[in-house]
């Protein structure tokens, strides 16, 4: 069944000097449960697409559909995790973990519980009390995450989640969130200009131009289910996964 | 180990060394200052009618100290200090809040407030006392109209620096504006405000003394300018002296109050 499903959309910015077309005509769906990631050189609009989807920027032409209802504004439906994790300073794990729950209100007994719980099974609830300053890098994106999870949406939109990480909590990163989300059995849109990541995530990727970004192919990407991110990166096919994409970025260059 | 240990031991035992030194340091300066001061007076270098001299300035705040007056002038001044600062903290707040709430509002009142910032308010001294009369209300409407511009631009200029990406989180997830001003905006801007606290209670003193000029009939600043019509210039050097002392004390207030919230937040 179809989670995302983007319609032929074209997007715009405005500036006094000029208009300039930033998304052309991008279509493509998003099953359940699968994890896809947009790739393409920078400034090729791939978190304007996000914006547009999780409802923070309007799309001049084109629809997009949630589990076959428009979007139309900010859906608690959307998770989305920025390039930074932006835990507060002035806050404990516990009670950044429970920031969205607190501004929709919903910070009920229940909720409290499954709250804990996830601090429980992802290693946290040891620093609940304690301030995201005193958390390694790793930690604090999975605070950030379960942030997010606690809200249950339906579709999770990453951008480029790991790029503020040096490279090694970086790799083990992403192993931590392709497993959690895999757990739950959620639905992942990633944003990446780093290809390795890409392959070693996703189930389908779909390569961006550049500006103005439309879409120029999309790849299915199989591997042994039972590979993590990090095992995936060492599998044999890898590499000429790697080759496809490279070419595809590289003969727009030209 | 043993040596890395006295290494250590020694740093330590340096390092406290230094500190005690510059604090003596600095008390034989104030002793050398005040001794220069009196023994100047005494052998006739500075003439101490004019220019005073600690031992009169003891004698003299003894003489008021016994009699109550100046405990009468130094609260009067610290009174209205504080009720002024206290004004200028609340209202610079919620101005700089509204300004950003209401980016329009902002940007329509930006030159007034530019312009209010750098007019020299003791011109606005003699216009206050003929509005509001020769009263303690002038004083601390004086003393609020120093710091209050000021605070107001310092605040709202930090506030559109707050991280976009944090506010963007909140739209994520499904907050209001208003949230972002009561779980973003306001909690991370605390730095901020403690810091400008610190120049507006300085800004207040001197609104207050410039008030006090003008309108009173009591504080130091009134002490100061009718000590100087009526040439009681122990008056007017002791005012001087324990003013140096207020300014420090209700600077090492805020000083504390930040201390205790990064306490707080650790």
């Amino acid at each position: 069944m179809n989670c995302l499903e983007i319609k032929n959309i074209n997007y715009s910015y405005q500036t006094l000097e000029a208009e300039t077309l930033a998304l052309q005509n991008i279509s493509f769906t998003v099953q359940e449960g699968e994890f896809v990631s947009i790739v393409g050189p920078s400034g090729c609009g791939k978190s304007t697409l996000l914006n547009l989807i999780c409802g923070l920027a309007k799309a001049d032409t084109g629809e997009i559909l949630l589990n076959g209802t428009k979007l139309t504004q900010t859906s608690a439906h959307i998770g989305y995790m920025l390039q930074k994790d932006h835990l507060f300073e002035w806050r404990t794990v516990y009670s950044n973990v429970t920031l969205g729950l607190e501004l929709k209100h919903h910070l009920n007994e229940n909720e409290k519980e499954k709250v804990q719980k996830m601090l429980d099974t992802y290693g946290l609830s040891a620093f609940s009390d304690s301030r995201p300053s005193q958390l390694s890098g790793g930690m604090r994106q999975r605070a950030a995450l379960i942030r997010t999870l606690v809200m249950e949406p339906d579709l999770l939109l990453l951008d480029e989640p790991f790029s503020a990480l040096d490279y090694q909590t970086r790799l083990e990163v992403c192993d931590d969130v392709h497993k959690i989300l895999k757990e739950q059995k959620k639905t992942a849109l990633l944003v990446t200009h780093d290809l390795s990541e890409a392959i070693s995530m996703s189930d389908k990727i779909i390569v961006l131009s550049k500006r103005p970004g439309h879409i120029k192919s999309v790849l299915e990407i199989h591997f042994d289910n039972s590979l993590s991110p990090l095992q995936r990166r060492n599998a044999q096919e890898f590499p000429s996964y790697f080759n496809i994409i490279w070419k595809e970025l590289m003969d727009y260059e030209k | 180990m043993k040596n890395e240990l006295n290494n250590h031991q020694n740093y330590i035992k340096q390092y406290h060394f230094k500190k005690r030194l510059i604090r003596v340091e600095q008390i034989f300066l104030l002793f050398f200052l005040l001794g220069m001061w009196e023994f100047s007076s005494r052998v006739g270098w500075l003439n101490a009618f004019i220019f005073s001299s600690p031992s009169r300035i003891i004698s003299c705040a003894f003489h008021m100290a016994v009699d109550g007056t100046l405990f009468t002038h130094i609260g009067t001044t610290i009174l209205e200090t504080i009720l002024s600062f206290l004004i200028v903290t609340v209202i610079g707040i919620l101005a700089a809040v509204i300004l950003w709430m209401f980016r329009s509002l902002s940007e329509v009142l930006e030159p007034y407030l530019v312009m209010l910032n750098s007019l020299p308010k003791s011109a606005l001294a003699p216009v206050l006392i003929v509005w509001l009369g020769n009263n303690m209300k002038t004083i601390i409407v004086a003393a609020v109209s120093v710091a209050i511009f000021g605070s107001i631009i310092t605040l709202y200029a930090s506030f559109r620096e707050v991280d976009q990406d944090k506010l963007k989180l909140i739209r994520i997830l499904g907050g209001t504006r208003l949230q972002a001003m009561t779980k973003v905006l306001l909690p991370g801007s605390i730095p901020v405000i403690i810091s400008n606290m610190k120049v507006n209670i300085g800004l207040c003193l001197v609104g207050v003394i410039i008030g006090e000029f003008l309108a009173s009939k009591q504080g130091l600043g009134y002490l100061i300018i009718y000590g100087s019509q009526v040439f009681k210039m122990d008056w007017v050097m002791m005012s001087i002296v324990i003013l140096c002392i207020v300014a420090m004390c209700l600077y090492q207030f805020v000083n504390l109050l930040e201390k205790s919230y990064i306490k707080r937040i650790r």
